[in-house]
């Protein structure tokens, strides 16, 4: 079971699931990151933490420990097309 | 008749809301709570009232602004709602609008920044998007004023014929079916125009709902009868349930109505590229804000226009001309000092700031319309999360080392209430450059040899809002999780002229009026202390009023090594403004030019020894700020309580550092006695450490950006 903070930056993952409940997932959601997306992981910040992701073709911050509750699954063969979301640029 | 402006952030409300209103706009706050509250007379209808709401992403009942704004949209009772979209982003921002259609109130869909999307080359059918959603779309720029008052005139005619938006099943065939249940069997509990909106939010279990209907033991049953199975046949729950299926249906909607834009690498991914490189970003970065802080601090706001403004037109000008114009009518001497000194002297000393303020928002603006503010954040988030504050706190602190008052100004990129309410209280624990005034000359009078100890007060400065914040973090009132960091990172823009300017002097004006009349009565009423004995006798400072309330209160500061009433008053007046507290001290000392620093610091040198010249500086850098300052506090703090505890803890905190310095320093390096002030000193030093290092609090739990005051909203 892989989780959001574990994808290298410049992968492309689908949202399978999310761990624990509230406000925090309900926050996740509502910025488009449910069942099925698919989100890019842009890049991590110069620090180390946050990470950028490409969700529903925008640019979203999010923290690595905020990342660790969303389990992920690699991309299947129709990539995006459910939400096509587009995997963003290179 | 009222019309509310709902949408997300950065979707180009502020300028849709200048547009449709001018220069009619009323800004306070929302009651209890730093959320803007902004609301104009439309244009072409002054009888109606336009309620610019808060951006948010949805009507969750987590946020704050989220909470504001659903409170406000049922129970204000808006006559429509325009509901700006980012059509560049139309999945997104489109989450907020399905939410807003089931409110059964009128919404006019504004699809703004239409005119990008037509140069980018894409097409999006707005006909075949109302149609579907069943609401009116139109097209606009907010930029370029295109469509703003068709969007109006549309919402002004919907809210006459209060034609809610057509209900749309949009959610999958269960759903639906226990959302016709729930109908069915608690209908009676909500109002019916706004069924639609009560039946979701019931499914969903949403706290603020259950709360306000105060459903019965029985109902509640019910409503779980109707939800779990639901939940169990989906496998999920209500909530994700709900979320998942509203992006579902949009995502069928964009796909019918709007061609995807090629995904391709954008300009905006280039200098993103840049800007947030691995190796780069902090370098941009630094240059980014040593730019804004020459702009506004150094340079041109201070050196050149405040002290023009400060000196020429205040100083100069201004006080001769009246000097003059009250000598040709033969005014009493005290209407010419209270005119002079009082009134021109205060309200200079508040529209001083002002230079320095437009060119701080100004630049401020430019950071954030382009996109860079959020990327401050990102870059800086993992430093100030460690000890409990924003990213975007970096800034306020930054500009605090110019001055305090902008610093808290700039506060209010700060989303988080309770990020911004710390960083407001501890961000002019930075040594401003009126404090340094105070540190040079201190610092040249009694250790004119230990040229570290102005770059230690810096230092002192960082440590003590690092050390208040991490041990503030630990208390009732600051206490809880981080607040979550899940934030959009707009792309870059150039940023409009117009925009910038409807930023920069809307939060000017801000200061300008409200700061401006507090500290005009207080300035009268210190002039009014300081020239007159309790006789009512034009009196010197050295016989007024606030010299013998400065006598009266010396013992008050005896532990801090200056028992002196000259100390006394000049802390007092530099309460006023910090500079003036060494102003006083000359003229206390019979130095009529404040100017002449040999004559001062031979003035000063009588009235300490060392170590209470050093605690009497501890005490003014950590202290509470100016007057303005301290005015700006409160009027961005909106909050009498915590007004309160910003400047009682700078109060305390102040003190107890220039005990501590005093009682102990005397005892370490001038030999005095080890006493009770030195076993108290040890006390209180520990105390602190004890409060920074303590392990944290039983905690409230979670409530992301809204607290407990929200509860009565």
């Amino acid at each position: 079971m892989r989780t959001l903070k574990e994808v290298q930056a410049g992968d492309t993952v689908t949202v399978v699931k999310f761990m624990g409940a509230g406000p925090l997932r309900r926050r996740l959601m509502d910025m488009g990151l449910t069942r099925g997306t698919s989100v890019y992981v842009r890049k991590v910040a110069p620090l180390g933490d946050p990470i950028e992701v490409r969700v529903r073709g925008y640019e979203l911050s999010l923290r690595k420990s905020e990342a660790e509750g969303i389990v992920v699954d690699a991309v299947p063969a129709e990539a995006g097309q459910q939400t096509g979301a587009g995997e963003g640029s290179r | 008749m009222k019309i509310a402006l709902a949408g997300n952030p950065n979707c180009g409300k502020t300028t849709m809301f200048n547009g449709l209103t001018g220069s009619t706009q009323f800004i306070g706050n929302w009651p209890g709570v730093t959320v803007e509250h902004k609301e104009g007379r439309l244009l072409s209808h002054r009888d109606v009232v336009v309620t610019d709401l808060p951006g948010i992403y949805s009507l969750s009942p987590y946020s704050l602004e989220e909470v504001i704004s659903r409170n406000y949209l049922l129970n204000e009772d808006p006559g429509a709602i325009i509901d700006l979209v980012d059509a560049t982003n139309l999945e997104r921002n489109l989450y907020l609008t399905t939410q807003v259609l089931e409110l059964g109130v009128p919404v006019v869909l504004a699809l703004n920044m239409i005119d990008v999307v037509h140069r980018s080359g894409q097409r999006i059918d707005g006909v075949e998007l109302g149609e579907m959603l069943g609401c009116a779309v139109v097209e606009t720029s907010a930029l370029k004023g295109a469509g703003c008052s068709e969007a109006a005139e549309m919402a002004l005619t919907l809210a006459q014929q209060s034609l809610a938006p057509s209900s749309q099943q949009i959610f999958s065939a269960p759903v639906e079916a226990a959302l016709a249940a729930i109908g069915e069997a608690l209908g009676a509990t909500f109002d019916q125009a706004r069924a639609r909106w009560y039946a979701v939010k019931l499914f969903e279990r949403d706290e603020q709902t259950l709360d306000v209907l105060q459903l019965t033991e029985q109902q509640r049953s019910q409503l779980e009868q109707i939800v779990a199975p639901v939940e169990r046949q989906l496998g999920d729950d209500s909530e994700t349930i709900i979320t998942n299926e509203r992006y579902d249906y949009i995502a069928r909607v964009v796909d019918t109505c709007a061609e995807r834009p090629a995904v391709e690498m954008t300009l905006s991914d280039k200098i993103d590229r840049v800007v947030t490189n691995r190796i780069l970003a902090i370098p941009i970065f630094v240059i980014v804000i040593f730019g804004m802080y020459f702009a506004s601090v150094t340079s041109i706001g201070a050196l050149s226009v405040t002290n023009w403004v400060n000196d020429k037109l205040f100083g100069t000008w201004i006080t001769n001309g009246a000097t003059s114009g009250l000598h040709a009518v033969h005014a009493a001497g005290w209407l010419d000092s209270l005119i002079v000194n009082g009134i021109i002297n205060g309200v200079g000393t508040v529209l001083g700031f002002v230079p320095q303020m437009l060119v701080l928002f100004f630049c401020l603006a430019i950071l954030e319309d382009c996109g860079y503010m959020a990327r401050v954040a990102f870059i800086m988030d993992r430093i100030f999360r460690k000890f409990g504050l924003s990213g975007k706190s970096f800034i306020p602190i930054m500009v605090g080392t110019g001055c305090g008052v902008p610093a808290i100004m700039a506060t209010r990129t700060i989303e988080n209430e309770r990020d911004r309410r710390m960083t407001i209280m501890l961000t002019t624990f930075m040594p401003c450059t009126a404090k340094t005034v105070i540190i040079a000359m201190i610092t040249t009078t009694f250790f004119p040899h230990s040229f570290l100890i102005a770059p230690a007060m810096y230092f002192l400065g960082m440590a003590v809002i690092v050390c208040s914040a991490i041990g503030l973090k630990k208390t009732r009132y600051f206490g809880g999780e981080t607040a979550p960091f899940v934030m959009e990172l707009p792309p870059y823009r150039v940023p409009s002229p117009k925009g910038v300017m409807i930023h920069t002097w809307e939060r000017s004006r801000m200061f300008i009026i409200k700061a401006g009349t507090i500290i005009f009565a207080v300035v009268v009423a210190v002039w009014f202390f300081s020239n007159f004995n309790v006789s009512l006798q034009l009196v010197t400072i050295q016989h007024s009023m606030l010299a013998d309330f400065g006598r009266a209160v010396t013992t008050v500061f005896a532990p801090l090594g200056f028992a002196t009433w000259k100390a006394t008053v000049a802390t007092i007046t530099a309460l006023m403004a910090k500079e003036s507290g060494i102003a006083t001290l000359a003229t206390l000392n019979g130095v009529a030019d404040p100017d002449r620093t040999r004559a001062v610091m031979q003035g000063i040198g009588t009235m300490f020894v060392p170590i209470s010249a050093f605690s009497f500086m501890i005490l003014n850098l950590f202290d509470p700020p100016c007057i303005v300052a301290m005015a700006t506090t409160g009027r961005e703090m909106n909050s009498r309580k915590w007004t309160t505890i910003a400047i009682g803890y700078q109060v305390v905190l102040g003190y107890s550092m220039a005990f501590i310095t005093y009682q102990l320093g005397s005892f370490l390096f001038y030999g005095a006695a080890f006493r009770t002030g030195q076993m108290i000193a040890i006390a209180v030093l520990a105390l602190m450490a004890f409060l920074v290092l303590r392990p944290a609090s039983a905690q409230e739990p979670l409530v992301a950006t809204g607290d407990t005051e929200m509860g009565a909203a």
